[in-house]
């Protein structure tokens, strides 16, 4: 039947998209090829496009693009796996262009063709294909070829897996850059398929030559090939092949190297293994620490807590005690804001390991000092991370000094800076409890709802909700409740919409009787107000609340203030007046 | 023999070029603003850590006072000397040691500028070695990754009362009438050009001007680093357009190259033509285009005026790769065009006439009144105006739908007053022409009409056709279950096949 289906496939092309006719279906835009091409997958003419772009009727990168990716998906298409194959040139041509977004769909849809190819195919067509692009005449088909071996590598015979191995020692050491930036992004993927003892003869030496490149783009993908190598080789052969490479690497004369090895560092500990942590990892993490690039210290910092975690337990706390906290505490006065708050988003996490006594002694000091940080990112981000260190100690420990930041941040210039807090309220008040949150937040909370940017003002009433949703109803009618009632008094109408907004939002919470007990009376008394855009927004909430009252209130309080509204002389009033009506109806 | 030589007035007037924001899509390293906390305008590369111990320097005698037996001597160790770095970021740091330094080099400057006879043999490698010390490392981040070239100050290199005594002895060095080339290619070799090469990236314009000078010079004097200069500035500009769309020496680099290209050979080698078509014209795909646009464009004009031939490959290029969303761009591509058809020879002009007015006439109805006006202006110009009054006959049909459509529909006055003036310059052209046109133009808008709604009936057509398809097919898997279900009890059954229905438009199909 798969003969059948490719004679219609072929009926269909003719007669639909010859040569001379494709005028009739496309027009010279590239969004109506766009659009095309995705019928053509679905209307199976595969070789007509083919066919038409060979012609360079599609030269727009954005169709080459739609076309690689279509490609990928055309095996049933032509026929199933047996016909696999002929989507090979069209993919191949597309693997050449100089797009690298194109290239790259490209070689991703030959990646995942190849496994629908038989062994056979894959040698008899596939296999060829590879070794036309890794010695194409210009770079884009070299760079292409790279990410092709590890996919054809493990399915053929082991006269072809000795070309390919070839053809990618060739690669790692191409003239062109780009090539050598391709191939040592692709070192660690090819590595896993290669047999172990060609990992020990062929790939330690590509590893080693790319690390030593000439060119600091070439040398930093080398490092992210160091984490699979390593993991492929066994433990005693990482001192002698592995580790003088990547020794070179944290001390590479380019930031950007060391930057990657810092980036890195949590896989790169994983991977060789806690010995050689111990002896070359914490002295090499020391100095990224202490690298004159705000860059790499600032990648390091983020890596502080878990290299922490991943140390061998045996002498975890005394490696932390004596080498990484003297130059954590170094970075809390960095000169660098992004080094500093790098820090501050993980140092926390540290307690949990260091336990409460040394929280206490060591840590709760640059707690501290980071909560009094000049840059606001800093405080939030130990604000934030208050979980961890109320795990173990308590946050207490931290009230005094937390106090005063938060007080700080919330009246920060800087509405981003407002807004953040106060999306950490919520997690503060469970943290420090119902009593402190009264005593010493409520008051911050209520001032954020005057707040001069709507955006704040908002934020204020959803964090009111999930206070409410906290520490309940009741809670809610002692504190929150008169105080908000109270602002539909004030003279700014945008503090008496807030009022509405609060409504809206803690309705639900507060259960039905505070709604309509204490809330309704003052919406439907705010129906008289003097700015219309009041008056709607009352409208807006009667619909918001109307679930939560019980029918009785409906019919007889509700219904006829709507039915006032319907009628006001402002245009808005009237249409969201409508609106609520007939919501309420159904 | 190519030779070289840059043009007396520079092609372009913007030689300040900066750093542009940019996605780095090889290495990805998060681009992340590093800066505000300081806000000093001034970096320091890393190199400095690297030296360990701080050398104490002591003032050596004046070279002018030195008697000539220990010149040569007292010059070897005046470049000793000025290896040794300095801590620029501490401004207070070692000033005796800083003055010291300054002073040698101004010595060392002074001397190879003005004397003769100093720059012996065993010299080369000991003032190639004070040079690489100084002005070879690694560039550092961007202080500032969102820089916008056109607002920003650019972060400025805190060692430079250094470096620029550094670079002015080089550049003297090479300009000495005692450089001897046969001698200095030995030291000043691929690695060494390779590396200064990527020095383009600084975000100083100080540091690139000299840069382009002394490559400049490099690339005349040392003939056999000459197409390896080519090659990594290719491998330069690629990364730029393909990888990091970050450099900050492209205006620079080109510079160069259009006094390269002026040089060429003819016949322009295959090497020269895919330089052209693979590197120059993807070049105009660059965001931060408006930067290096005034080079760009002087070399591909040097390429035409070198060979004629390159004209179409230039004009289908710029074609391809036209801005779809960016006017301005697409105001720096109409600019690059008229430069173009300045020189274009007539035989070239015909070949392109077709897709470039097709272009020229969407320009022309760009509801931006720049890109109008732009393109507008093309009939302003004497030498255009004389090829498309040569080619009426095809150019004319090609606009003449747009600037009767416009000249009715655009909001601005003044792309409206330019299309009258165009469309009676084209009836003074040929009056006949135009009276056709007009006559037809609104059976063509009724053909063009037609044909829109056949092509959305034929694609309708298919998309119903497919529905019917995919019908038929869940049937048909139905039916075959259901078959498969009896034929357990009567196995002789045959299968029922399903034919395909008949294709819809096949007797429909449309003809124009």
């Amino acid at each position: 039947s798969s003969q059948q289906h490719q004679e219609a496939v072929h009926h269909c092309a003719s007669s639909r998209c010859g040569e001379d006719s494709h005028g009739k279906l496309y027009k010279n835009d590239t969004e109506t090829q766009l659009y095309s091409l995705k019928m053509y997958s679905i209307i199976h003419i595969f070789y007509s496009s083919y066919h038409l772009w060979k012609y360079t009727i599609y030269d727009e990168d954005e169709v080459l693009l739609a076309l690689a990716e279509q490609l990928g998906n055309f095996t049933m298409l032509v026929g199933g796996p047996e016909y696999v194959h002929c989507l090979l040139p069209p993919l191949e041509s597309l693997a050449t262009v100089e797009e690298t977004v194109v290239r790259d769909k490209a070689v991703e849809s030959l990646r995942k063709i190849s496994q629908e190819h038989s062994p056979v195919d894959l040698e008899v067509h596939f296999e060829p294909l590879v070794k036309r692009l890794a010695s194409g005449d210009w770079f884009t088909s070299r760079t292409s070829a790279c990410g092709l071996f590890s996919v054809c590598y493990p399915r053929v015979s082991s006269t072809v897996k000795a070309e390919i191995r070839q053809h990618f020692r060739t690669l790692c050491s191409d003239d062109t850059p780009m090539v050598r930036r391709a191939a040592a992004s692709k070192l660690g993927e090819f590595a896993k398929v290669l047999e172990p003892e060609y990992v020990k003869s062929d790939i330690i030496s590509l590893f080693t030559a790319l690390a030593s490149d000439e060119q600091d783009s070439v040398r930093l993908l080398a490092v992210e090939a160091c984490v699979s190598i390593a993991t492929l080789l066994p433990q005693e052969d990482l001192e002698t092949l592995v580790m003088p490479t990547l020794r070179q690497a944290a001390e590479d004369k380019s930031w950007r190297v060391r930057y990657m090895v810092a980036d890195k560092f949590s896989e790169l500990q994983k991977a060789v293994g806690s010995e050689i942590t111990k002896n070359d990892l914490v002295p090499a993490f020391q100095n990224l620490l202490k690298d004159c690039e705000a860059e790499v210290r600032a990648a390091a910092a983020n890596k502080v807590k878990e290299f922490c975690e991943n140390l061998p337990e045996d002498n975890r706390e005394q490696i932390i005690m004596t080498h990484i906290l003297p130059c954590v505490k170094e970075l809390v006065s960095d000169t660098n804001q992004h080094v500093k708050s790098a820090l501050a988003s993980v140092i926390m996490g540290l307690s949990t390991i260091l336990g409460k006594d040394n929280t206490i002694e060591h840590l709760l000091p640059l707690f501290l000092a980071q909560l009094k940080d000049e840059c606001p990112e800093v405080r939030l981000n130990i604000i934030s991370n208050l979980d961890c260190v109320n795990e173990v100690i308590g946050i207490r420990q931290l009230s005094q000094s937390l106090l005063p930041a938060i007080v700080e941040l919330a009246e920060d210039a800087k509405w981003r800076v407002r807004l953040a807090i106060i999306e950490y309220m919520p997690l503060l008040a469970g943290q420090l409890g119902v009593e402190f949150f009264d005593e010493k937040l409520n008051t911050l909370c209520m001032a954020w709802l005057i707040d001069h940017v709507y955006a704040i003002r908002e934020a204020a009433t959803c964090n009111l909700m999930k206070l409410v949703e906290k520490f309940g109803a009741e809670w809610a009618q002692n504190t929150i409740v008169p105080k908000v009632l109270g602002m539909a008094n004030d003279p700014n109408y945008l503090h008496r919409m807030t009022t509405l907004f609060c409504i809206n939002a803690l309705s639900e919470a507060c259960g039905q009787e505070i709604t309509t007990k204490q809330m309704l009376p003052v919406v439907l008394k705010m129906s008289n107000d003097q700015v219309a855009n009041v008056r709607f927004n009352v409208a807006k909430s009667l619909q918001k609340i109307g679930p939560v009252l019980d029918s009785n209130a409906l019919q007889t309080e509700v219904k006829p203030v709507l039915e006032k509204l319907a009628t006001d002389s402002d245009m808005d009033v009237k249409y969201f007046a409508q609106e609520a009506i007939s919501a309420l109806q159904s | 023999m190519e030779t070289t030589k840059l043009p007396p007035s520079s092609p372009s007037s913007p030689t300040t070029s900066f750093s542009v924001p940019s996605a780095e899509k090889v290495d990805g390293f998060p681009r992340r603003s590093m800066r505000r906390a300081r806000q000093r305008r001034s970096h320091s590369s890393s190199q400095f850590r690297y030296q360990s111990s701080q050398v104490e320097l002591t003032p050596l005698p004046l070279l002018k006072d030195a008697p000539v037996a220990e010149l040569h001597d007292l010059f070897c160790k005046k470049l000793q000397q000025c290896c040794v770095l300095f801590d620029f970021l501490d401004c207070v740091a070692d000033l005796k040691g800083k003055e010291i330094k300054r002073a040698a080099l101004n010595e060392l400057v002074e001397s190879v500028a003005t004397s003769r006879g100093v720059l012996i043999e065993p010299l080369y490698p000991e003032a190639i070695k004070m040079i690489s010390v100084n002005i070879f490392r690694t560039l550092p981040p961007s202080e500032n990754p969102e820089f916008d070239p056109e607002e920003d100050e650019p972060t400025l290199e805190a060692s430079w009362p250094h470096l620029q005594l550094v670079y002015e002895f080089f550049l003297r060095f090479l300009e000495s009438p005692d450089f001897q080339p046969s001698m200095a290619k030995r030291y000043i070799d691929q690695k060494f050009v390779l590396q200064l090469l990527e020095l383009f990236d600084s975000e100083d314009p100080r540091e690139r001007e000299y840069l382009k000078t002394i490559l400049h010079r490099v690339y005349g004097k040392l003939l056999g680093l000459r197409a390896y200069i080519r090659k990594q500035i290719n491998n330069i500009f690629l990364r730029f357009i393909y990888e990091t769309e970050h450099f900050n020496g492209v205006a620079e680099l080109l510079e160069i190259l259009g006094s390269i290209i002026n040089g060429f050979a003819l016949p322009l080698k295959a090497e020269h033509k895919q330089f052209l078509v693979r590197v120059l014209i993807p070049l105009h795909t660059a965001k931060s285009l408006s930067i290096f646009h005034a080079q760009l464009a002087y070399c591909v004009v040097q390429f035409m005026e070198k060979d004629a031939t390159v004209t179409e490959f230039i004009i289908r290029g710029l074609l391809k790769y036209w801005p779809k969303t960016c006017t301005q761009k697409e105001v720096m591509f109409l600019g690059e065009i008229e430069e173009i058809l300045d020189v274009i020879e007539p035989s070239q002009f015909i070949r392109i006439q077709e897709p470039l007015f097709k272009q020229i006439a969407a320009c022309i109805s760009s509801p931006h009144f720049q890109v109008a006006e732009r393109a507008l202006y093309f009939w302003n110009n004497e030498y255009i105006l004389s090829l498309i009054e040569e080619n009426c006959q095809v150019i004319l049909p090609l606009v003449f739908a747009t600037l009767y459509r416009v000249s009715k529909e655009h909001w601005n006055q003044t792309i409206v007053s330019l299309i009258y003036n165009v469309l009676k310059t084209f009836m003074e052209m040929n009056s006949k022409l135009f009276d056709d046109l007009t006559a037809s133009y609104k059976v063509e808008k009724q053909k063009e009409l037609k044909r829109e709604r056949e092509r959305s009936e034929l694609w309708r057509g298919l998309e119903e056709y497919e529905e019917r398809r995919m019908q038929m097919l869940t049937e048909a898997a139905r039916n075959q279950r259901n078959l498969q279900e009896r034929s357990l009890a009567s196995p002789r059954r045959q299968l029922f096949v399903q034919k395909l229905p008949p294709l819809p438009c096949k007797a429909a199909a449309p003809s124009f």
